[in-house]
């Protein structure tokens, strides 16, 4: 199966729309995928990316737009005839059937006839016993390949989570597909169980180069895992990119605030004459547009000024000072995570995420006192208008970062 | 209030609380039960007082009596032609109307209309309906150029008459159970198939609907064979037996030789053999129940 | 789900797939299926409302063409013991349910939730009673009826019914479900047990309970089976025991159609709804 390489997939997406009755739940969405890619679509649960990787698969109609593969449409092929495989949520494996059965499944419908396929004829016709043996080869190749041989007499029921997983693979590997459709694989797995499956899968588009569209709701598998990233919201495409481009660079707040673990901070600031004013601290960054803005503040890019070698890991960049009121702190292990308000913003709580250090200790600088001073990288911060879209400074405030 | 002494006065008032019941099942099934079988083994009449022990001597007569074996024959017949009808055209329905988008439920309720009614009154209308003078049935059958058919009085007829009067009633209750049955069948099986490529409907039945089905099919089959070995009030009102015992069935003959003829120690026998009949399928149900759990 | 293309190897099983024709046809034929099923109500109601000499006309429309309505169903309410009939069911069916509910729902909440010696004999038994159809053990209930001189009352046409095993069984197994942690959040805020019962069990079984009492209100309403054995007299006689008297046909006398007595067909379509109009299911 892994033979064929010279086989393309690009995968083609155009003006997509859908609704269910009067509720709108794809508005016009577009995405290319690229042979041999592996795209992750995320957002929260809701967003339509599961109704886009059914429409994919060819098990919902979109109400217009069209599903090209190479260039061919596919809006009229069967789910069958398009040369995909999924991996379903919960894997869909057939319960009464063994993990062999279950993997055949595919290869019978595609090369027995009909007649041949009625109960107990499989055995008794020619064209039912002819393709027998190449299909337990085929059905045992793939299991050696997942490492599930031993499991082929085995019913669905009797196995574990990661094991279903494996041969919901396997079904869809068997049938030799040109893209790889999996709609929130990992799901059921226990947290332990889906690092490992999450790394096999990787793994497994990157030996089998096959394209990979992937459906989860969760942004660290979707940015481990994948090439890109198509993040959506409400049926809409928010921005597709690199998994770092989605981190650095979000198009608006919205993808700011979904993308990264602890959530980012946003705190409010006001720009003015070329300068961002946030509390009592004046930053000299030109904004685009006068008024409020809201600024994200990653919680990895803060550091706790008064305690020096905690937090920030470049300590050589310029920084920028700001008053911030402690409230608990959680020992992450290696790390820990500082609670908090800034003194201009109380309302809205604030996460550090910081290397520990000394400081951490019972008579550090962060058990002695709520009110600390922290540092922030202006470089680092990302602004946001009133209505969400990014602002990006017109200057280059770099090199001439002043104190207030 | 101590542990234990909690404990104690919840032991006592878990035994005050069950008592009521325990003795009634007593009275009612555990005890009548004993006395059946006791029963059995005599020659008692309702009519007389005297009554001796007669041994296994009622199963001998039963075995070996032309009433009972034609009484036999005539339900395990009826049964032969009521459960194929309550099983195939139930689930036929089913998957029919399943697969209806806008009339689903208007169809399910007047399928479901018979299991409502009071059958005792309905085979008044189905006798008014298959008279064979001026019934409607009759009357359709010769416009469309057919013969008709003396329904209750002609003795090759008349268990063909009751099993259509059976399934009319029974075939709303067994395609509702299918369709609770289909409608629990995971949607995701379905697409899993068609992107295997069994989406043809045949490959569709065979593949997931018939196999998922398995603990439903066995429901419906075992139910309705106890009801089939159960037919009794279309016989009581319609036929009493006739004509010529030809729709004589096995529990109008324990209530005719128990409750008309009072040949209490032989119907006890006969209610015997006839309970013996029921935890048979009891017991295939508890069997196939086990066996076809899926997850 | 989306349109299927034609396969391009299309064989003699193609016409089975699911086309917009094939699906209505699949609606007409259901619907005279449909027809079929619920034309001896129409039958009944129609009939119900015709003179006598009408109902076995020659061509039957389902208008009435000389309309008797008021006549006949006056006739029925008002000048025929149909009304005690009714009763006598309704008497009958509600003491049933409620002393079933009252054995009943104690029984199987101590089955559930309390332990003591025994419980699990008395669970089995009561299994196992499920499967015992009145049938079987209508013999000795019967002599000992006689033997008792009760024949012909309400508590004989009750008591084999009084107490239901499946009610209890059903019971239990929702009881089961009612989570501990609040039973013993009860038992900790200091409520007895019967108020556990009462407060707590009861209003979370409602959707069971009230399951089950259309269940047995049907079934014993439409019971012909015991009333036929028991009842005796006119003033104890049930609805559908009722039916017994108006069979238009007796094939074992004569083997030849009587003329149906002058009443029946408004009797039938006054009756033929149990009231709580819901699954005959007595098989259970």
């Amino acid at each position: 199966m892994l033979t064929d390489g010279m086989k393309m997939a690009q995968l083609t997406l155009k003006n997509i729309k859908k609704s269910f009755g009067d509720t709108p739940v794809l508005h016009d969405i577009s995405l290319d995928v690229h042979d041999g890619e592996f795209v992750s679509l995320v957002g929260q649960s809701g967003c339509g990316k599961s109704t886009l990787l059914r429409i994919i698969a060819g098990l919902e109609h979109p109400d217009s737009g069209d599903v090209l593969i190479d260039g061919q449409s596919m809006l009229e092929a069967a789910p069958k005839d398009r040369n995909i495989a999924m991996v379903f949520q919960d894997y869909a494996l057939y319960p009464h059937m063994s993990v062999g059965e279950n993997m055949a499944m595919p290869l019978v419908m595609a090369r027995l006839p009909l007649y041949a396929r009625l109960p107990m004829m499989r055995s008794i016709t020619p064209a039912g016993r002819g393709a027998q043996p190449e299909i337990r080869a085929d059905v045992e190749k793939v299991a050696k390949q997942l490492r599930i041989e031993h499991l082929l007499d085995r019913k669905p029921a009797q196995l574990s989570g990661d094991q279903r997983q494996r041969v919901a693979l396997g079904r869809a590997l068997v049938r030799d597909p040109q893209v790889f459709l999996m709609d929130e694989p990992l799901s059921n797995l226990d947290a332990k169980l889906r690092v490992q499956v999450r790394a096999e899968i990787t793994e497994l588009h990157a030996s089998s180069g096959l394209t990979f569209v992937y459906v989860t709701h969760d942004q660290v598998e979707a940015m481990t895992m994948s090439s890109r990233v198509a993040l959506l919201q409400t049926g809409h495409l928010l921005q597709v990119g690199t998994p770092n481009d989605l981190f650095a660079d979000p198009a608006n707040l919205d993808v700011a605030q979904f993308i990264g673990s602890p959530e980012i901070n946003i705190t409010p600031g006001e720009s003015c004459d070329g300068k961002v004013t946030i509390g009592a601290t004046t930053l000299p960054i030109a904004l685009p547009t006068s008024g409020p803005v809201q600024v994200g503040i990653r919680p990895e890019t803060i550091s706790v000024s008064d305690a020096p070698g905690l937090g920030a890991l470049n300590s050589a960049a310029p920084t920028q000072r700001l008053a911030f009121n402690k409230r608990l702190i959680e020992d992450l292990g290696p790390e820990v995570l500082i609670h908090g308000t800034f003194a201009h913003a109380p309302d809205s709580i604030i996460r550090i995420r910081a290397q520990k250090s000394d400081a951490y200790s019972s008579n550090g600088v962060l058990a002695k006192s709520n009110s600390l001073e922290v540092t922030v990288n202006p470089n680092q911060l990302l602004f946001f208008g009133a209505d969400g879209q990014r602002m990006r400074p017109t200057t280059v405030a770099q090199k001439r970062v002043e104190t207030a | 209030m101590t542990v234990s002494k909690r404990q104690q006065t919840q032991t006592r008032l878990a035994y005050l609380l069950v008592l009521p019941a325990t003795l009634l099942i007593l009275a009612i099934y555990i005890i009548p039960i004993l006395f059946v079988f006791l029963g059995s083994l005599t020659d008692y009449t309702l009519v007389s007082d005297y009554y001796e022990f007669v041994g296994f001597e009622n199963y001998r007569q039963m075995f070996g009596d032309e009433v009972f074996a034609n009484a036999l024959n005539n339900t395990f017949f009826y049964a032969l032609l009521f459960l194929p009808g309550a099983f195939i055209i139930s689930l036929v329905l089913a998957i029919a109307i399943q697969e209806q988008k806008q009339f689903r439920s208007v169809l399910e309720v007047l399928y479901f209309l018979p299991v409502t009614s009071t059958l005792a009154a309905m085979a008044l209308v189905w006798a008014a309906l298959m008279d064979s003078g001026q019934g409607v049935i009759n009357n359709t059958l010769q416009t469309f150029g057919l013969p008709r058919v003396n329904w209750f009085g002609n003795e090759d007829v008349v268990l063909y008459s009751l099993a259509i009067i059976s399934l009319w009633s029974i075939i709303g209750f067994n395609m509702v159970l299918f369709l609770a049955g289909l409608t629990s069948i995971p949607k995701n099986l379905y697409e899993a198939a068609a992107m295997d490529g069994a989406d043809h409907p045949v490959d569709k039945f065979f593949r997931v609907t018939w196999p998922m089905l398995g603990p439903t099919a066995m429901f419906v089959a075992v139910t309705s064979s106890i009801t089939a070995f159960k037919l009794f009030d279309t016989v009581a009102i319609l036929t009493q037996g006739g004509p010529d015992r030809a729709s004589e069935v096995f529990l109008y003959l324990a209530f005719l030789e128990g409750f008309e003829y009072f040949n209490m120690g032989y119907s006890a026998a006969l209610s015997l053999f006839f309970l013996g009949i029921i935890f048979l399928f009891a017991l295939i149900q508890a069997f196939f129940s086990d066996r076809n759990v899926h997850y | 789900m989306a349109d299927i293309s034609p396969s391009p190897t299309a064989t003699w099983f193609d016409w089975v797939k699911p086309k917009s024709t094939g699906r209505l046809i699949t609606t007409v034929l259901l619907f005279i299926g449909a027809w079929v099923m619920v034309f001896p109500f129409i039958w009944m109601i129609s009939s119900s409302m015709k003179p006598t000499d009408e109902v076995y006309d020659a061509d039957f429309s389902i208008i009435p063409k000389t309309f008797k309505g008021f006549e006949n169903y006056y006739g029925v309410i008002f000048e025929q013991p149909y009304m005690v009939f009714l009763m006598n069911s309704m008497i009958v069916c509600v003491g049933i349910l409620v002393i079933q509910l009252l054995t009943a729902i104690p029984a199987s909440y101590a089955l559930a939730k309390l332990k003591f010696r025994g419980s699990s004999i008395l669970f089995g038994t009561v299994i196992a009673a499920i499967t015992i159809p009145i049938n079987v053990t209508s013999i000795p209930l019967y002599i000992g009826l006689v033997k008792v001189g009760l024949l012909d009352t309400y508590f004989a046409m009750m008591f084999p019914f009084i107490v239901s095993v499946f009610a209890i069984f059903l019971f239990r197994q929702f009881f089961r479900g009612f989570p501990d942690s609040i039973i013993q959040a009860a038992r900790v805020d200091g409520f007895s047990e019967i108020e556990i019962i009462l407060r707590l069990i009861l209003p979370s079984a409602v959707p069971a309970i009230a399951a089950f009492s259309v269940f047995s209100f049907v079934a014993h309403w439409n019971d012909l089976y015991w009333p036929l054995i028991v009842v005796q007299s006119q003033d104890k006689m049930t609805a559908t025991l009722s039916m017994m008297q108006y069979h238009p046909l007796s094939t074992r006398t004569t083997g030849a159609p009587m003329p149906p007595p002058p009443s029946s067909p408004r009797r039938w379509s006054l009756h033929s709804f149990s009231p709580a109009g819901c699954s005959s299911g007595a098989s259970l």
